[in-house]
């Protein structure tokens, strides 16, 4: 199990040195200059070399790159060419929206979906279970901002209970903070949801068709014992690999939602600093989802063990 | 006594519930939808930093006013040497920073300098150009040398990158900007919002209201709903699109279409063939139909123009007919030109919603003549490089919104890489001009050589789209300079 952790974290150390390599070289070769976009088209090219002398960018690339890297491993994450402020406080306020975001719609999805796909593989067949399948479905296809938007409508436009958008800060108090929550992480979770509860079904599907769970019965287990002793745990690995992707997904991949809800998260900012060429905050930024997803794939795998006793062996 | 009793009470009742409703709301929040990257107007280019500080937080020597014109700012008053090369300024006394120090001519010295240095970062560095020399004579008197007259001087100084800024705060302005304005500047929750506060012992008129905050919203679609439910109660300028009519028929909200200092035209690289030869230009200009361009690229809202010009500009000129639509004549031309089948050329087009629209109309029109034109949409970042910078490009469309700036044409390795040395005389002319009726008469000169020159395809003056609460007033129709100007701004009933 050591041996096993040991080379898993290892594997994530080269891949997180990996991923910086290919980032900054990925940000060097697009096209666009971060000291022209500051500058805009009136000033001339002596200002704009006067200002990427200021910023460090006519170092050479190697030096930027080491600079940047060996920055990362002191866990300094730079400074934003634009915000001119450390990278590390623009992600703590962003994480601030993004991760309570995450965490609330995964709970929502979660709530949801396992339930009704546990209980759609129970009905398998029947009508329940093409009804919560075909509401799955609806979910999966309807448009993520169209849902956003109904939503808008009906609980801020209509009925006023919640605000249209933006963030209060959570300084404005913990209620105000979440009421502007509820709508995005609902949005975000039905999909989600939708997803979840599809890979819940056919994983149990499986699962009851297994010989161990026909043993079982045989043995003269209730079902009711069956599904919670023995099935639930099999189900339980597609689903955590699942919401492990999906929790990294929530993190960032989340743009479109924030737009239309005007939230300050994470998305907003890598996708404003790629607009705007402020390539340390893409950067770093980048690096910390690529080992954020790491982390998450590694605390999935450790799960697998716990839920699955056979993976505890020696691997 | 009993019935006395009752009517005082319900006397009582009716004053204290109509109480609150005789004091107007002194709040307001209103919508843009990009964020100053940071937020000193002297150290960028961003149009979203003036239009949250310019007159609100920041002052200049002289400011723009709603239709233009330039009226006293800082300086209460000024006097022009003869020979028109000194200028000097009254300061207004009694003026404080919002950090309690003293705003003095000093300050100015120090400022101007600052945006003329050698390592100065300021984005429109060219309106100092002409200063030769700033003096502090006393602390309420400056005095400004140029090195010749320049008829748009004062004007110069009334920018938004031209405010003025205390030595002991210019370098933390991008974070914490301290001005002289009537609203100080409270909180930027980064992604969301800024919020500015009426300031104590303002120097000029009074505001009325106490509190503003400025939302950042990115998208139309989002904008609508946020300005319906009453969260935001003003969108100044918001490209709204295809949203408008959702809104434009609720007695709650006005909608109010100004003009703007944004030029909008087909950029022409005027020194790749085909496009150095004239005629092919002028084919151009005789294929666009600046109507159906005006309609599917601002559903209907641009002014049609001729040349490069704001038609809200006293010395405008119409020039719209110098080139009408007349697809027959534009295909003589090409053939005149040596291109009796046409040929091909490329349009880069910026993520905007002006040029993407109208871009495809665009592409349309000129096929139509045999013009066959390859669409590439590219992002802001890279139309710098490519086009503004590195002159990469065939055709492309932008609008030019700083205002007053006919003079790009006369830059030497401008992007539309023009040279005309008649018109480079006009504008040298005009920098030495102050006289008002002479420098009109300029005016009208530069925009008709440009126009029959056909150096761009001149198709329209891009609106300002505001919408805001029916009782909201004070807000500017027009945006003759990139502002949201505030200082009026209040709630009727």
């Amino acid at each position: 199990m050591t041996a096993y952790l040991f080379k898993r974290v290892l594997f994530g150390l080269a891949t997180l040195v990996l991923a910086s390599m290919v980032v900054f070289a990925m940000l060097q070769v697009v096209p666009g200059d971060p000291a022209r976009l500051m500058l805009g088209m009136n000033a001339t090219e002596d200002q704009v070399q006067v200002l990427r002398e200021q910023m460090g960018l006519n170092q050479p690339l190697v030096l930027q790159y080491l600079d940047w890297a060996g920055g990362l491993l002191r866990l300094d994450f730079g400074r934003s060419y634009t915000y001119s402020v450390e990278v590390s406080e623009l992600v703590g306020e962003r994480l601030a929206v993004s991760l309570p975001l995450a965490l609330i719609s995964l709970g929502l999805s979660t709530l949801v979906a396992i339930p009704l796909g546990l209980y759609a593989a129970s009905r398998r067949g029947k009508t329940a279970d093409a009804v919560s399948m075909g509401a799955a479905q609806i979910g999966m296809a309807m448009p993520n901002f169209w849902f956003a938007l109904l939503l808008i409508y009906v609980f801020a436009v209509w009925l006023r209970l919640v605000p249209a958008g933006g963030f209060p800060g959570w300084s404005a108090g913990v209620w105000p903070a979440l009421k502007a929550l509820i709508l995005p992480a609902v949005a975000l979770a039905l999909p989600q949801a939708a997803i979840l509860a599809r890979v819940t079904r056919s994983a149990m599907v499986e699962v009851l068709g297994q010989d161990y769970i026909r043993t079982a019965r045989a043995k003269g287990m209730t079902a009711r014992s069956v599904l919670w002793r023995h099935a639930l745990r099999n189900v339980l690995i597609p689903v955590l690999t699942i919401l492990g992707m999906q929790f990294a997904f929530l993190l960032a991949g989340t743009i479109i939602v924030e737009n239309v809800f005007y939230l300050p998260g994470l998305g907003r900012l890598v996708f404003q600093a790629i607009s705007q060429r402020d390539l340390v905050v893409v950067q770093s930024v980048v690096m910390l989802l690529v080992a954020a997803v790491i982390l998450v794939n590694l605390l999935v795998d450790l799960s697998y063990a716990l839920v699955d006793p056979r993976l505890r062996g020696n691997r | 006594m009993k019935i006395n009793g009752t009517v005082a009470a319900a006397a009582l009742l009716a004053a204290a519930m109509a109480g609150p409703a005789w004091a107007a709301r002194t709040d307001l929040v209103l919508a843009m939808p990009l964020e100053p990257p940071h937020l000193d107007p002297t150290a960028s280019a961003a149009a979203a930093i003036d239009e949250v500080f310019y007159a609100n937080v920041f002052e200049g020597l002289t400011r723009v006013g709603e239709r233009g014109e330039v009226l006293p700012g800082l300086a209460e008053s000024w006097t022009i040497s003869d020979d028109g090369n000194i200028y000097t300024f009254k300061l207004h006394p009694g003026v404080k920073y919002h950090d309690g120090t003293d705003f003095e001519a000093s300050d100015v010295k120090f400022s101007l300098d600052r945006a003329r240095g050698e390592k100065s970062v300021n984005a429109q560095k060219a309106l100092f150009a002409a200063i030769e020399a700033v003096e502090a004579v006393d602390p309420l008197t400056v005095k400004v040398t140029l090195k010749q007259p320049q008829g748009s001087f004062l004007y110069n100084m009334a920018w938004g990158d031209a405010v003025i800024v205390a030595p002991e705060s210019a370098e933390t302005n991008k974070e914490k900007p301290i001005g002289t304005g009537p609203f100080k500047f409270q909180n930027w929750a980064k992604g969301s919002s800024i919020t500015l506060v009426k300031a104590d012992g303002y120097w000029g008129a009074p505001v009325f209201l106490d509190k503003a905050e400025v939302r950042f919203i990115p998208d139309a679609a989002a904008a609508i709903p946020a300005l319906l439910s009453g969260d935001v109660q003003a969108l100044p300028n918001f490209p709204l699109g295809d949203a408008l009519p959702q809104v434009q028929a609720d007695p709650r909200f006005k909608v109010v279409i100004g003009s703007t200092e944004g030029e909008t035209v087909l950029a022409t690289n005027n020194k790749r063939p085909p496009f150095d030869n004239l005629k092919v230009r002028q084919a151009i200009a005789y294929a666009l139909d600046r109507k159906a361009i005006i309609d599917g690229a601002t559903g209907g809202l641009g002014t049609p123009i001729g040349s490069h010009f704001a038609p809200h500009n006293p010395a405008y000129v119409d020039l719209t007919g110098t080139y009408p639509y007349d697809p027959a004549k534009a295909r003589e031309l090409l053939k005149e030109a040596g291109h009796p089948n046409g040929f091909k050329a490329t349009l880069k087009l910026p993520p905007v919603g002006y040029a993407r629209l109208g871009g495809e109309i665009i592409a349309s029109q000129l096929r139509e003549v045999g013009i066959d034109l390859q669409i590439i949409p590219v992002e802001w970042p890279v139309w710098l490089k490519t086009v503004f910078t590195d002159k990469d490009y065939d055709l492309s469309i932008v609008a030019h919104t700083e205002p007053n700036d006919i003079d790009i044409y006369a830059r030497k390795d401008y992007y539309f890489q023009y040279d005309n040395p008649a018109f480079d005389k006009v504008i040298a002319d005009l920098s030495l001009t102050s006289e008002e009726t002479k420098r009109t008469e300029l005016y009208k000169q530069a925009q008709e050589i440009l126009a029959d020159d056909a150096v761009n395809g001149f198709l329209f003056e891009l609106p300002k789209i505001g919408i805001w609460d029916a009782k909201v007033e004070g807000l500017w129709q027009n945006s003759p300079i990139q502002a949201n100007d505030l200082t009026k701004v209040k709630w009727v009933e």
